[in-house]
């Protein structure tokens, strides 16, 4: 096999690739115009009710009053601040407690079943009680996330450290590695990989922990932004709110993309 | 009497059994009072019908796998826990897909706490040897299997271990590849004589390398059935040796032996 060769046919797949991504992007735009076109056309016509499903333009009139008169910032601030809060600490505990179960067999065993039944509790309704034990501010709100983040972290921590190859882990100890080499060189960048892999999910679960806490009970935050307008039946104002906490989300996961494509370079597909 | 013949074998598998229970609740067991000596500088080969237990046996003397019954000694010395005096090169690829290959290669250096520099220095050196030079930053995805396969070689090397344990590390490749790194094996070998046992289910490939081919019997339980010096001319190209009279005249000696075994694993395997 000549490197020649082998680097041609790399560049020839990629170019394939990136035509087709054009296309998807043009068609993707295609879709959002003709949605937000149709919408506001059926408005417009009197075919839909503007008091229910309000108007893309109204909408979007919403939101930028919102941004110039800097009502949104205070409370897009204190749901990220929120958010960010939930999927650090979730994030270290679930990598901690992935990390502890992963390689003491009994631990796993014994907390199996607790493990299993928390996870399929709809985490909803512990929002009243977050909020009785630790009121109306942030922390509710920040104790709701992080039982959401938990698990998607920890459940990948486990995976990732369940599933490192055999034959790497003989390779590696036959080229005598310590424990903690092991740990460092083998386990860790394996389990990373996982949990890279649900960033996504896990900060959408830390966005969702803070909103939804922060419209069953708050005094701040979008999710009572959201609350307050579907209080005066202002449904401009709660899609204003929906299509914010979107766009907020999406530029979050652009960023996540970006990051990602950095860490795991390692893997096939990722170049 | 020469050097070699005086000192310590350099592997004395005695006696050892090993069984495995099976999920049934069976015990099967692989290898059945198999002693085997192996003297220092020597190229062995270890052929056998698929799954008597070549591969058992060999993480046996890695250390790998510790045998309920009997004993290995290293140079002497009882094994405990890992071969230290050991490099193993796997049928698998067992590099670490997140590291690149220059870190790769300086593993066993690293772990052995060498200044990164000199490990650094010595891994360019055997990416030159092994004609990688260049690919230093690559990940192994970005490889050919022959060129991974290289890597893995320059990995197992680099550390100078007096004996090299070789699972079918070639049996993945395609022939021209093969019979490269086949020939490329045999001059890094002639240039250092290290004790080498290289498991194989291929007798021509046994026979091109070793100085000595050893048969297995058919499992369950498998024994070691007989022993065959093999006095080829060196430097071989395995490509070439094939074609002499000697290699042919070898090959049906021991192909007599091993036919029967073979023939005894697919009736097994079919009842």
């Amino acid at each position: 096999m000549t490197r020649d060769a082998d680097e041609r046919a790399v560049a020839r797949s990629q170019g394939t690739r990136r035509a087709g991504r054009a296309t998807v992007a043009a068609l993707q735009f295609g879709v959002f115009v003709l949605f937000v076109g149709v919408w506001q056309g059926l408005v417009m016509l009197g075919l839909l009710d503007p008091f229910f499903f309000s108007k893309p333009s109204a909408i979007a009139l919403k939101i930028w009053h919102w941004m110039i008169s800097g009502y949104i910032w205070p409370h897009l601030g204190v749901t990220l601040l929120e958010a960010m809060l939930a999927f650090i600490i979730g994030t270290l505990t679930g990598v901690a407690a992935g990390f502890a179960l992963a390689r003491v067999e009994l631990l796993a065993r014994v907390f199996d079943p607790y493990i299993r039944t928390f996870n399929a509790l709809p985490r909803v309704i512990l929002a009243p009680i977050f909020i009785l034990w630790f009121g109306l501010g942030i922390a509710s709100k920040v104790a709701l996330g992080v039982t959401l983040v938990f698990f998607v972290v920890f459940f990948n921590t486990f995976q990732g450290i369940r599933e490192v190859d055999p034959a790497i882990r003989n390779n590696v100890r036959m080229l005598q590695a310590s424990d903690w080499q092991m740990l460092h060189h083998v386990y860790l960048p394996s389990a990373m990989a996982w949990i890279f892999s649900s960033l996504h999910t896990s900060i959408g679960f830390a966005l969702v922990g803070a909103v939804v806490g922060e419209y069953i009970g708050s005094a701040r935050g979008i999710g009572y932004v959201v609350a307050q307008a579907q209080g005066v039946f202002d449904t401009t104002g709660v899609f204003a709110g929906l299509i914010l906490t979107s766009v907020v989300v999406l530029l979050i996961d652009l960023g996540i993309n970006r990051l990602e494509r950095y860490l795991l370079r390692w893997r096939p597909g990722a170049s | 009497m020469d050097a070699a013949q005086t000192a310590a074998p350099a592997v004395e598998v005695d006696d050892v059994t090993v069984r495995f229970a099976t999920p049934a609740g069976d015990v099967h067991s692989v290898l059945q009072n198999v002693s085997l000596t192996v003297r220092d500088g020597i190229f062995l080969a270890i052929v056998g019908p698929s799954g008597c237990g070549k591969s058992t046996l060999l993480n046996v003397a890695a250390g790998l796998l510790e045998p309920p019954h009997g004993s290995v000694r290293i140079f002497g010395e009882v094994l405990r826990g890992t071969n230290r005096s050991a490099a193993y090169l796997f049928q698998q690829d067992a590099l670490l897909p997140w590291r690149t290959v220059l870190d790769n290669v300086m593993l066993g250096l690293t772990f052995r706490r060498l200044p990164r520099r000199e490990a650094v220095s010595r891994a360019r050196q055997w990416l030159t040897r092994v004609g990688l030079a260049g690919f230093e930053d690559r990940f192994p995805h970005q490889l050919s299997g022959g060129m991974r396969k290289r890597v893995a070689v320059a990995q197992s090397w680099i550390v100078d271990p007096r004996i090299l344990l070789m699972d079918e590390p070639f049996s993945a490749l395609d022939v021209q590849t093969r019979q490269n790194m086949e020939n490329e094996l045999l001059g890094l070998w002639q240039e250092t004589r290290k004790t080498v046992l290289f498991i194989t289910h291929d007798l021509e490939e046994a026979i091109a390398l070793a100085d000595e081919v050893v048969v297995m019997t058919a499992g369950p339980g498998a024994r070691i059935k007989g022993r065959y010096p093999v006095d080829l001319p060196r430097p071989r190209d395995v490509s070439e040796i094939r074609l002499t009279p000697q290699f042919t005249a070898l090959y049906r000696q021991i192909w007599d032996d091993l036919r029967i075994e073979v023939k005894r694993s697919q009736a097994g395997a079919r009842a």
